[in-house]
This record gives C-alpha cells, structure tokens and sequence, in this order.
C-alpha cells in the first residue's frame, strides 16, 4: 500500500457508505409503491418516508463525496469512466433528482391520491438509479472501459451480462437493505404489525439478492473471468466468504426477530461485495491503467487526505449526533415536519414580556454608525487599491448590513400591539 | 440562455460545434436552475433563524408561525438544490471529461471540500427542520448556525475553483499532463478569487431578500397587510435594501481586478476594440465587430481609464491585443454586463429608498409604486444574477481554463449528449412545476407555531 492507493480507500468507504445508507432510501420506495391500497398500506408507506425524510440527504452526499475524490485523485479513471458511461450516469443522475423531487413535493402533499402518486413516480427512479449504478459498475469491472474521452462504447459498455446482474444485484440489495432496516425503524416506532409486514419482505428480498448474487458469480465466469478469479481464488475470496456468511446471518436474524443486529450485517454483507470486487479487480482500475498509474500527483494526494481526515473530523460528530436523534425517535413521528402539534408549553421558555427589537435611541444612534462604516468601506475598498486595504473595506460594508440591519429594522417587529392583536393569523404566503 | 449558446457557436469551427452546442447549453441550464437555489441556501437561513430567536425574545406567535413556514419553504428548495448539485457534479465528467481529467488534480480539492462544506449543511439542515417543538428552543437555533456556516464555505470552495478557472495558476502543463501541482496554492493564493466571492455571497443575500420581498410586496397591493405580512416583509427586504448598494462597491472592485487580470474580458464587457488611452464607456449601443467599436452607444469619455485604474489617461487594453480566436462574443457578454449593472443600480436604488423612508419616518414605505417595484425586483434580481454569471463565465470564452484549455477541447467525444440535453430540459420543466406546486401549497399550508 502507498500514497497512491490512500484515496482510492476513501473512494471504497464512500461507495460503501453510499450503498449501505442511501441504498435502503431507493429500497424503501420499492416497498412504497407496492404497499397496495388501503388504511395499512397507508401506514407502511408513511413509515418508510418518516424513516428516511430526515436522513436521506446526508445519505446521498456520499455519492458526491465519492465523484470529487475520484476526479481529484484519479482525474485520467475519471474521465474515461465519466464519458464512456455517460448513458448510465446520465440515467442515475435523473433517478436521483426524481427521487429528491418526491422528498420534496411529498412534503406538501395534501391528499393520499397525491402522495400515491408521487410514491410510483419516485420508485421508478428508485429502480433506475441503483441499477444504472451497478450497471456502470459492471461496465469497469468487466473491461469495458478504455483509457480516453469516450473510447469505449456508450451502450455495450453497461448494458452486457455483468452490468445486467450488478445492477439486478445492486436493485435487490436495496430493497433488502429498507426492509431489514424498516423492520427494526418499526419497533423502535412502536408499529409491531408494520415490523411483521416488513420482515417477510426482508426475507423474500434477502432470498431474491442471494439468488442473484450466486448467479452473478456464473456470469462473471463467463463475461470477467478476471474478476471471477480473484473473487473464488485470490484476494477476493475472504470478502466473498464474509459476504455470504453476513447474508445468510441476516436471514436467520431477520427470521429471529432480532433487528438492530440484522441492521448491521446485511450492511456488512452489502459492504464486503464492494471489498470483494475491489480486491478482485485491483491493481487495475480500468484495461492498462492501474491505480498507481491514474493516480494524482504527490501534492495532490496529500492534499485530498488532509482535507478528508480534517472534513471527517467535523462531519462523523455530526452525522453521529443526527442518527442518534434520528434513531432515538427524537427527530421523527407520525408525520412529517411542520404537521406536528406544538408540544406543552412545559417545553417551551418562559415568554418574556413584549420588548422592543431596539430601543428608538439605540437605532438613530446605530443609523450614524452604519453610515460611518459605509464611509469607511468606500474608502478602503473603492479608493485605495491594495489587498490589504480591500479586506478592511469589505470587513466595514459587512459591518454596514449587520449595523445597518438593526438600525433599520422595524422597531416595533414582533411587539404586540393593541390594535393588531385581533388580526387574522397569517393567511398569506 | 439559448442566444448566448447560438452567438457562441459562431467562434468555433464546425467540426467542433456538434456536441459542444449541447454541451454548453445543458451546462447553462444546469445552473440556471441551480444557482438561485444556492442563493437560498446560502441567504435563507439566516432570516429564517432571525425570525425565530425574534419570535422567542418577543413572545409573539406571529413571528414563530412565519419561522415555521419558512423552514418549510426552505427545506423544499434545499432538497431540490440538492439534486440539482447532484447533476452539476454528474455534468463535471459526462459534459467536460478532458477538463476533469487534464486539470481534476490541480482545483478537485475545491470540490472534495465543498461536499465535505455541504454534507454538514444536509445533516444540520435535517436536524433544524425535524427539531422544530422536538429540541429545545436553544438547541434548535444551535443546530443553524452550521447550515449558515456551511452556505457561506460552500460558496467560498465553489468560487475558489471558477477564480482558479480564470485565473489559473498552481501548475505547469507539459504536452497534455499537469505537473508540479499545488492545489492548496492554486485555489487559495489566488488574487482573482476574493471579489469573485464577496460579490457572489452578496448577490444570494440580494435574490433571496428581494424575491421574498417580491412575494409579500405582492401579497401587500392585494391587502394582506397584518402584522405576519409586515414582518414577512420587513426582514428579506431590509437585508436586500442593505445589500444592494454595497454590490455596487463590490462591483466596482471586481471590475478593477479584471482589469488588471483579464483585460481581454474587460474589453469585451466595455466593447473596446482598439487599445486606447483615455478609454470611454459606452452605455447600450452595439458592438460592431468590423469597425472594432461600439456604434450608437451613450459615450461617457475616459470613464472606463477612470474606473479601471484610477487615471483618466490610463491606457486600457482592447480586444485587439490578442487574436481574434482567443476573443469571446462580444455583445453577448456586453449585453449581459449592462444588464447586470443597470439592473444592479435599480435595485440599489429601490434599497436606498426604502431605507431613507425606514428610517427618517419609522415606518414601510407606503406608496402602491413602492410595492410594485418590489414585485419586478423579484424576477429582475434573478435576471441580473443569471447575466452576472453569463458576464464573467461567456467573458472567459474561448477558454475553460484561462490562457491554457480552450472549452472545445475539454468536451465529451460522446455522441448522445443532445438527447441528454433534451431529457435534461423535460425533467427540469417537471421539477420546475412540482417546485412552484409545492411552494403555493407550502403557502397556504396550516402550520402551527
């Protein structure tokens, strides 16, 4: 292991992530759209959009993460990947933003007709988006991808058998991802019947991406024997065993009822395909061009790391303290935000009385101050012409919005007064 | 948008123009659509978190509702920037693959960065939305002073590698490879970045303030006047009013570094042909390509010397200091300049009216005129937005990295782009009406405080 390889395990652990996080957010608009009609199928579908409403975003910023440290490392992969593959990309681009739309409008949806409808909208994409992805998988791993802007070609490059079973797979490990998942969000949701409901799906697409994932491995035999070979003999064999041995634990946990366990392994056995498929694949990235070879220069790579390990170190905190809330129930409920009923005002501050924003003083006295920094801004910024110079000039037209902000704000903004205390609430937009 | 891709078509060879026509004018489209829901990212949840810490200092329902509703409104427009991103950062390899794989070492790390900026802003985001009345009052405002933190180094990243693009440095190229690469000093020593950002991060406070502004103004001339509607009002508009002004500052500022950096775009912007000392503005008129001058225009003599360097005789350099391949379409780019400022200075002045009246009287403005400026206000600063970017990105042309890779070079060899772009446009037009949909009906929406 090298310099060279460092971000190419950043890239790894993005992937991962990506597909064991924002994998089970297309799932759940699988199961969605097959919920069927009726008060019980209303409650699933309303599970599976509470679950993943707070989080899928965060989710689905692992595919950037994994896109900017694959130009910025590996610029030459990139590109050829990017331009050869650009149908399937292109098509999983349009997945997502169809499937971020319906995040959006479900948000709004008033009657259960709409949000039917904005449900099958949002499963087509949810099926579009993981298969295309494993379809340009299938593309690299199989060799179909040469070095060079758009050398290879546009269609067989992702529609031939290995990308026809990767994004199978990658469709099947999503839908058994939201299920697993689903099954535990509705016990901690307190719904048992819904966990029921989603535990037979968790076991049938748990079957189904084990039938699919046995079959990959005939495929690979026949169209990427290379990859075949290192998954059954060389370094991808201990992945593929783990992966296997995950799956199948999963099952029998699922068939247990024990949840928060099986939550963890059908994410390891989602994970250890992409390790397998790494291990199976390196040192090659694509046909002639190994990682070494693609990799950034020295400075570069550096710099990529740095910035993931201080990037990491502000965003794992953070991701940690939105699952906790997510997963303690605290940000999600019955419905989505802005239908909840105020909580009793046992958790809300004491109302301080009516006052004013700022008092009439104060705000003349605030007026002159923020004429003077828009004097001295000018000054700086428009007059003289050094750096130096243009950073004070900014730094006071700033302080002249913050100053001049409160100074001319309404005063009287949020007091309430006597003769408007018996206005309608607010009805506008 | 189209007009500038048509006009562009004319500097190019024919060979070339097939899949770079498509190309440019998907990328178009992808950020005009994206670039005014960065401007509510980055601008709107400083007036949202200011509504609400108002609401709990005063007590007053009115203030928490409109808090409320916004966050709504607010969250709907950062999802669908979201996917938005997503497709900009598809269109990095699917449009450009030569640019990403020439250059992706050398200005990546902006973007590597950038997701980092915009991941923690998706996960605050998350919390402040579904934490409304679910965490403490303190904790909840907590939870935006991330996404307010993050909007503003988004930006910043995201300006460091277009500053880096037009004022490239960090690297030699050597035949077709990049050598002695320093990212850290290629996007972050760079002289030409820092007006860049000021006068982005400005303009999304100005779109953001003065379309909302634009909403209520209009919700005014129908007489929804309240205490709710004045405050929905009062806080974009005051922002906007203060903002606007100072653009022009900025503006000026950014002008001189063209100057100093890009002369040939500052020729272009001025349409000035001929190197000159003494060198004038021209306001409107038509840049006449043969004659190398700008033909019935209003001429203001030895205003561009003044503005550009501070001295009346300063020689300013024209378009024929460079050949004519290496020169963008000018009236394209001049077109959109005087767009940009003459909308610029209207705003400004809308502002500085508001503000005198804010404070000599105490009280809104209360002429129906008043208001209905602020509804044009609205669409005019997203127009003067678009035509600012179309100013300095087609004012690079015919360059993608300045001086070292022409936009030709860098596009994708792959055939089907245009049925992308066509596919492009019919998702686009469907997100566009689900996202007005859902915005009318977040609008009427019962929220309770």
């Amino acid at each position: 292991m090298t310099l060279a390889d460092v971000p190419m395990l950043f890239i790894l652990a993005g992937l991962i992530a990506y597909v064991t996080l924002a994998g089970p957010d297309f799932g759940a608009a699988v199961w969605q759209v097959t919920a069927g009609r009726g008060k019980e199928s209303e409650r699933l579908r309303d599970l599976a959009h509470d679950a993943m409403a707070p989080v899928w975003e965060a989710n689905h910023v692992w595919l950037i993460f994994v896109l900017t440290v694959m130009w910025t490392s590996y610029p030459t992969a990139f590109g050829s990947i990017a331009s050869t593959l650009c149908v399937a990309l292109f098509i999983a681009g349009l997945g997502i933003v169809v499937r971020g739309a319906a995040y959006a409008l479900r948000s709004g949806a008033g009657d259960l007709h709409e949000q039917v409808r904005i449900d099958a909208a949002s499963a087509v994409s949810s099926i579009l988006t993981p298969f295309a992805l494993g379809a340009a998988i299938g593309g690299v791993a199989s060799g179909r991808v040469p070095v060079g802007n758009a050398a290879g070609d546009l269609i067989t490059s992702w529609i031939n058998p290995t990308s026809l079973i990767t994004g199978a797979i990658a469709v099947a490990a999503s839908a058994y991802l939201a299920a697993v998942f689903l099954s535990a969000d509705a016990i901690r949701l307190d719904q048992p019947d819904l966990s029921e409901a989603f535990r037979r799906r968790a076991l049938g697409s748990g079957v189904v991406a084990g039938i699919l994932a046995a079959a990959g491995l005939v495929v690979l035999h026949d169209d990427a024997y290379r990859i075949y070979h290192g998954l059954v003999s060389g370094d991808g064999l201990p992945a593929l065993i783990v992966s296997a041995l995950a799956g199948v634990g999963t099952l029998a946990l699922v068939v247990l009822r024990r949840y928060e366990p099986a939550r963890y392994s059908a994410g390891l056995a989602v994970a250890a395909i992409v390790v397998g498929w790494a291990l199976a694949q390196k040192p090659e990235l694509l046909p002639g061009l190994t990682v070494h070879q693609a990799a950034a220069s020295h400075d570069t790579l550096w710099a990529v790391i740095i910035a993931v390990i201080a990037g990491g170190l502000i965003v794992f905190p953070s991701l940690a303290l939105l699952f906790r809330l997510t997963l303690l129930g605290t940000l999600r409920g019955a419905h989505g935000p802005g239908h909840v009923a105020a909580e009793p005002a046992a958790t809300a501050p004491p109302r301080p009385g009516p006052r004013a924003l700022v008092d009439a003083a104060t705000q003349g006295l605030l007026a002159r101050v923020a004429v003077a920094c828009l004097v001295v801004g000018f000054g700086f910024l428009s007059v003289l012409d050094a750096g130096w110079a243009h950073a004070i000039g900014v730094v006071a037209l700033f302080a002249f919005i913050v100053v001049g902000f409160f100074a001319a704000l309404p005063r009287d903004l949020g007091v309430e007064r006597p003769e408007s205390s018996t206005e309608a609430q607010g009805s506008g937009p | 948008m189209l007009a500038v891709a048509n006009d562009l078509l004319a500097v190019l060879s024919p060979g070339e123009q097939e899949h770079l026509d498509s190309a440019r004018q998907m990328q178009a489209l992808s950020f005009t659509v994206h670039i005014p829901l960065v401007c509510f990212g980055t601008a709107f949840p400083i007036m949202v978190v200011f509504a609400e810490w108002l609401g709990h200092r005063t007590g007053d329902e009115h203030l928490r509702l409109l808090a409320r509703r916004w966050t709504r409104i607010m969250v709907a427009l950062f999802a669908v920037g979201v996917i938005t991103g997503t497709i900009l950062s598809f269109e990095m390899g699917l449009l450009w693959p030569a640019f990403t794989a020439t250059f992706g070492s050398v200005f990546g790390l902006g973007f590597a960065i950038e997701g980092f900026s915009f991941f923690v802003e998706a996960i605050f985001i998350g919390m402040y939305v579904y934490g409304w009345n679910r965490l403490s009052p303190r904790l909840h405002m907590l939870t935006a002073i991330p996404i307010i933190l993050t909007g503003f180094t988004g930006s910043f990243m995201v300006i460091a590698v277009n500053g880096w693009m037009n004022h490239p440095s960090g690297f030699r190229l050597v035949g077709d490879h990049v050598v002695a690469v320093h990212p850290w000093r290629a996007l972050f020593d760079n002289p030409y970045f820092w007006h860049e950002l000021v006068h982005m991060y400005l303009a999304g406070y100005i779109v953001t303030g003065f379309v909302l502004a634009a909403v209520y103004g209009f919700g005014w001339l129908r007489g929804r006047r309240g205490r709710y509607e004045r405050a929905a009002l009062a806080i974009p508009l005051t922002i906007a009013a203060l903002a606007a002004p100072v653009q022009i500052l900025v503006g000026d500022w950014a002008a001189r570094d063209v100057a100093k950096y890009q002369p040939t775009k500052l020729a272009a912007l001025e349409g000035l042909g001929r190197t000159q000392k003494g060198a004038p503005v021209h306001i409107a008129g038509w840049y006449d390509s043969g004659r190398e001058e700008v033909r019935y225009g209003i001429r203001i003599p030895k205003a561009l010397s003044f503005l550009a360097f501070h001295d009346f005789n300063a020689t300013v350099r024209g378009l024929d200091a460079v050949a004519p391949e290496d020169r963008p379409p000018v009236n394209v780019v001049r077109y959109a300049f005087q767009t940009m400022v003459g909308i610029g200075t209207l705003l400004a002045l809308l502002g500085v009216f508001y503000l005198v009246v804010r404070v000599r009287f105490r009280r809104l403005p209360e002429s129906v005129w008043f208001y209905r400026a602020l509804v044009l206000a609205g669409p005019l600063s997203f127009v003067a937005l678009i035509a600012g970017w179309v100013t300095t990105e087609v004012g690079r042309q015919p360059w993608v990295v300045y001086g070292y890779m022409r936009t030709a070079q860098a596009v994708t060899g792959a055939a089907p782009i245009r049925w992308g772009y066509a596919a492009l446009i019919i998702v686009y037009a469907s997100v566009a009406v689900a996202v007005v949909w859902i915005l009318r009906r977040l609008a009427r929406s019962e929220v309770s405080a």
